[in-house]
């Protein structure tokens, strides 16, 4: 499974979605919404996507996984929109026979997604806004 | 040299820069590099990003690729998910 959506991840059903009787690990990557960043308040994060790209990336960077390590199962879902300090932006979750696989597929996936899927999300703090790692420093001043 | 019409989608930061999610510019050649100088001369503030890919019918696309008017052209600044 490999869902961008708006709505509220719900965590269990990834993970169940991941899971199979077969593994004797699941590892899962929850990606949450921090607080702060630069020293500032964050109020919330403003996410977006290309869907149809960030979805075809995604399932590239599992099939590379899956020639990797022996993945019985798998799910990663992004969320977009607006996320406040605390919410699931991400979860992936992946299920192996032994532990040491999991690690390692679950962390090369989070990887890439954050180095290689179109999604994007912009901080916003009080008075100011920041496309994040679009620029060397710059912070862009809404007032 | 062959003008192409071409339709951009147009993410994040570089949507602030140029103004909107969906723009089609003319562009004088038939590949993403073309497309790319076209950009930087029409939106100089991009070459400020850290980095700007082209991804052409929904994969990334190198400078020598060509392109058409019928492909889904879109322009990729630096990516942030997770």
């Amino acid at each position: 499974m490999i869902k961008i959506t708006q709505k509220a991840i719900d965590v269990q059903k990834v993970i169940d979605t991941a899971s199979s009787l077969g593994a004797g690990a699941v590892n899962v990557f929850i990606g949450t919404v921090r607080d702060n960043a630069h020293k500032k308040n964050v109020r919330w994060l403003e996410y977006e996507a290309y869907e149809a790209m960030a979805v075809a990336e995604i399932r590239m960077i599992i099939e590379e996984a899956t020639h990797r390590w022996k993945l019985l199962g798998w799910a990663v879902s992004h969320r977009i929109g607006t996320l406040k300090p605390g919410e699931v932006a991400v979860v992936v979750a992946v299920s192996t026979a032994h532990r040491k696989d999991s690690f390692e597929a679950c962390e090369f996936i989070i990887d890439a997604i954050k180095a290689k899927a179109p999604i994007w999300k912009k901080e916003v703090f009080e008075g100011g806004e920041e496309w994040v790692s679009a620029n060397p420093q710059m912070v862009m001043h809404t007032n | 040299m062959t003008v192409q019409k071409l339709k951009l989608k147009i993410f994040g930061a570089a949507r602030d820069i140029m103004g909107g999610r969906e723009l089609e510019i003319e562009v004088n050649g038939q590949t993403v590099g073309a497309l790319r100088q076209t950009l930087f001369t029409l939106y100089p503030a991009l070459k400020q990003l850290n980095s700007l890919l082209i991804a052409v019918n929904q994969k990334y696309a190198a400078d020598d690729s060509l392109i058409h008017e019928s492909d889904e052209i879109a322009v990729i600044p630096p990516v942030s998910g997770g």
